[in-house]
C-alpha cells in the first residue's frame, strides 16, 4: 500500500504531534546528551515548564529582541557551543535576516534557527505572524542549510543529523498538529528529495506538512482520474536536490510544486530554475498569491482559500491536462468565490 | 619615535604602548594614500583605545590567533578597520608591509574586517552586531566558567541602531560582567555632529538606566584606559561600558573632529599636509 492510504491507515493510529513539539521535546533530549548544545528563546512560550533535566543552565530566555538572539547565538557557535534559537518564521526571516545573513551564514556557523508560525500556520493571527516569505528569503543565503520536515517524526531525525554540519540551519515549523507520514517517510536522509509516491505522467512536488498531505490526497484523486502522478517530498530546500527531482521528473509532462508560501521565491521558483535550466517542463507553482491575507480563518480554511488542497491541486493538473474533472469546481467558504 | 620599519624587528615588549599607539597612528595615515582612501577619522580617534587594549589589557597571543586562553576584540564599528589591521600588524599577527595591500586587489585587507586576517575574530561593519555577539562570547565563558573577557568597541553614531539596546538590555538581564563596551564617542557621524542628528546624551544616564557599569574618560588617555580597562569587571554580575572621549582624527590637527575627516583619500598634494601634520603631532608641537 501506498501513498495516502497508507498515511492515513497511520493517522488512525497515532495521535497528530505538532512538529514544534516534536522539536522541542527532540531538542530537550538532545541537550541532555550534548554539552554544546544551548536553547536560546525569545519568550515564545515553547519551552514554558519544561524540565531541562541537567541542561537547564543551558535554557535561556532571551527576551522578545531577535536581533540580538541571533548575533549571540553567534557569539556563543564561534567558541563551539550549538545554539538552537527560537522565533517565529517571519521574525527569524524578516525582523533579523540581516544578522542571519551575516552573523550565521557569512560565518558559517553552526546555530540551527527553528522557527515556528511557519506559512498559513498562524491562522488568524494575520500576516503580521504569518510566514510566507521565508523560503524565498533563507534559500538565498550562502552556507545556509533550510529544512522543512513533513511530520513531527521528521523533525526528530533530522535534529541529530543537523548537529553533523558545520554551518547554520534553518529549521521551518507548523505551529498546529500535523498528521504523522508513513513510517518510513519519517527516515529522511538530510539533502535528498524522497519520492512518495511514483508515478509517470505528473510530478508533485511538495514541502511541508499540510502541502504534503495535500499532495498524497491530490494523486489518489487523480488516479481516480486516469492521472498517473508521482509524490516527492523536498524536506531539504537548500542545497536543492537538483539531480533526484530532474531524475523523478523523467519524461513527465506536467510538474507542479505545493507549498504554504507565497509563489514566488520558494518551492516553485527552486523548481522552475531547475527545470529551465536543465529540463525545460511545464510548471504550476501552488502556493499563496503575492498578497496579504485579508481574509479570517485558521490554517485549514485560509490553505482552503488558496486552493492548498488536494482538491485545489487535482483541479489544476487536470485543467491543465484538459482532462475532465470528475467532480464540479468547488467554491471557498471563507469568502464564496 | 620609531619608524614603522623598526617596529617589525622589535619585540613587542621594548616597546611602550604610547610609542606603539604613535607607529599605528603612522600604519592609519599610510593607508588612507591608497587609491580607495579610508575611514581616516574614525580610525584615528580609537587608535590608543587599541593600543592599550593590545599591548596592555588583552590576553593576545599573535603567534596563536585561536589560543583557547585569549580575550577576545570585536570592532563593531567595523569601518575602523584600517585602525584594527595596524593594531594587529603593529602587535605582530602579520606583517606590517602587508598593510600597503589595504583595499588592494589580491589581498586580504578587505575595507571592512573580515576573517582571513589573523586576529579578526568575526567581521564586522553593518552597525549594530558587535555588542550581540559579544554577548554571546560573554555567555559562552559564563557557560565554561571561563575567565575569558570579550571587549567591543562601538561607534557614538552606532548607538542610534536599535540593534545595540536590544543587546544592551540582555547583556544587564543576563548579568554578563565578562562583557566590556568602549563607546568610540568622537561626537561625529557622516554628516556632522551626532546631537545634531540623532542625540545621545545624556549618554552615561542612558547606559546606567540599562543596568551597566559606567565610566567615562580621555579616550586618549592612555594610563587612564589601561587603568580602567584592566580592572573590568568593575562590578560583579554587571557588564562595563567605557564611554572614551576621543577626537575624531586624533593625530592629524588639520582634519581632528572636522566632519569631513569620515572617509578620506588623500590626493599627493593633501598627503603632503597630512604627514606633516601628522609629524608635528608625533614629534609632540601639536598635542
Amino acid at each position: 500500500m501506498t501513498g495516502v492510504l497508507a498515511a492515513e491507515r497511520r493517522d488512525s493510529a497515532t495521535r497528530p504531534v505538532a512538529l514544534r513539539t516534536a522539536y522541542r521535546d527532540g531538542l530537550i533530549e538532545l541537550m541532555q546528551h550534548d554539552q554544546r548544545v544551548v536553547c536560546l528563546d525569545s519568550d515564545t512560550g515553547l519551552f514554558a515548564g519544561q524540565d531541562f533535566g541537567t541542561a537547564t543552565d543551558r535554557y535561556l530566555n532571551l527576551g522578545i529582541a531577535e536581533q540580538n538572539l541571533i548575533g549571540t547565538a553567534a557569539g556563543l557557535a564561534a567558541t563551539g557551543y550549538r545554539p538552537f534559537v527560537n522565533t517565529m518564521a517571519t521574525f527569524a526571516s524578516s525582523r533579523a535576516v540581516e544578522f542571519v545573513k551575516l552573523d550565521l551564514a557569512y560565518n558559517a556557523l553552526g546555530v540551527c534557527i527553528a522557527a515556528t508560525h511557519a506559512g498559513l500556520s498562524a491562522g488568524h493571527l494575520g500576516p503580521t505572524h504569518h510566514g510566507l516569505e521565508d523560503l524565498a528569503v533563507m534559500r538565498v543565503l550562502p552556507n545556509l542549510t533550510v529544512l522543512v520536515p513533513g511530520d513531527a517524526g521528521q523533525v526528530r531525525a533530522l535534529l541529530p543529523q543537523l548537529l553533523e554540519l558545520d554551518g547554520p540551519v534553518y529549521l521551518r515549523l507548523d505551529r498546529k498538529p500535523a498528521a504523522s507520514l508513513p513510517g518510513w517517510v519519517a527516515r529522511p536522509q538530510l539533502g535528498r528529495i524522497q519520492t512518495l509516491v511514483p508515478g509517470e505522467r505528473v510530478v508533485l512536488v511538495a514541502c511541508g506538512p499540510q502541502p504534503i498531505v495535500a499532495a498524497l490526497k491530490a494523486e489518489r484523486l487523480l488516479a481516480d482520474a486516469g492521472v498517473s502522478a508521482a509524490v516527492l517530498q523536498v524536506h531539504t530546500l537548500a542545497p536543492f536536490d537538483i539531480a533526484s527531482l530532474l531524475d523523478a521528473v523523467g519524461p513527465a509532462e506536467l510538474v507542479v510544486s505545493v507549498e504554504e508560501h507565497w509563489q514566488i521565491g520558494g518551492l516553485g521558483s527552486a523548481i522552475a530554475e531547475a527545470l529551465a535550466e536543465q529540463l525545460p517542463r511545464p510548471l504550476i507553482r501552488i502556493g499563496v498569491p503575492r498578497t496579504f491575507v485579508s481574509v479570517v480563518g485558521d490554517q485549514e480554511q485560509l490553505l482552503q482559500h488558496y486552493g492548498i488542497t488536494a482538491e485545489g491541486i487535482s483541479d489544476q493538473v487536470l485543467s491543465r491536462l484538459d482532462v475532465t474533472p470528475l467532480t464540479p469546481n468547488r467554491s471557498c467558504p471563507q469568502c464564496n468565490r | 619615535m620609531p619608524s614603522p620599519s623598526m617596529v617589525i624587528d622589535q619585540p613587542a615588549s621594548l616597546l611602550s604602548v604610547a610609542e606603539h599607539a604613535d607607529a599605528i597612528r603612522q600604519h592609519v595615515v599610510q593607508m588612507c594614500f591608497g587609491p580607495e582612501g579610508g575611514h581616516l577619522g574614525g580610525s584615528l580617534s580609537i587608535v590608543d583605545v587599541l593600543a592599550v587594549l593590545y599591548f596592555d589589557v588583552l590576553r593576545n597571543f599573535a603567534d596563536q590567533p585561536d589560543h583557547p586562553d585569549r580575550d577576545i576584540l570585536l570592532l563593531s564599528k567595523g569601518h575602523g578597520a584600517i585602525a584594527l589591521y595596524a593594531a594587529l600588524a603593529e602587535r605582530g599577527y602579520f606583517p606590517v608591509s602587508e598593510l600597503t595591500t589595504f583595499g588592494q586587489a589580491g589581498g586580504r585587507l578587505m575595507g571592512h574586517p573580515v576573517r582571513a586576517v589573523p586576529g579578526v575574530e568575526l567581521p564586522t561593519g553593518s552597525l549594530g552586531h558587535g555588542m550581540a555577539l559579544g554577548a554571546g562570547f560573554a555567555l559562552a565563558a559564563r557557560l565554561h566558567d571561563s575567565a575569558r573577557r570579550c571587549f567591543v568597541i562601538v561607534g557614538d553614531g552606532e548607538l542610534q541602531e536599535g540593534s545595540c539596546w536590544e543587546s544592551a538590555a540582555v547583556a544587564a538581564g543576563q548579568r554578563l560582567d565578562r562583557l566590556v563596551v568602549i563607546v568610540d564617542r568622537n561626537r561625529l557621524q557622516l554628516t556632522g555632529p551626532t546631537e545634531g542628528v540623532v542625540g545621545l546624551e545624556p549618554l552615561a544616564a542612558r547606559w546606567r538606566s540599562f543596568g551597566w557599569d559606567v565610566r567615562e574618560l580621555d579616550g586618549h588617555d592612555q594610563v587612564g584606559l589601561a587603568e580602567a580597562l584592566r580592572s573590568t569587571p568593575w562590578t560583579a554580575g554587571q557588564p562595563s561600558v567605557l564611554i572614551a572621549n576621543t577626537h575624531k582624527g586624533y593625530g592629524v590637527p588639520k582634519l581632528s573632529d572636522q566632519p569631513h575627516c569620515h572617509c578620506v583619500s588623500l590626493s599627493e598634494r593633501q598627503q603632503a599636509t597630512v604627514s606633516s601634520s601628522l609629524a608635528s603631532f608625533l614629534s609632540g608641537g601639536s598635542r
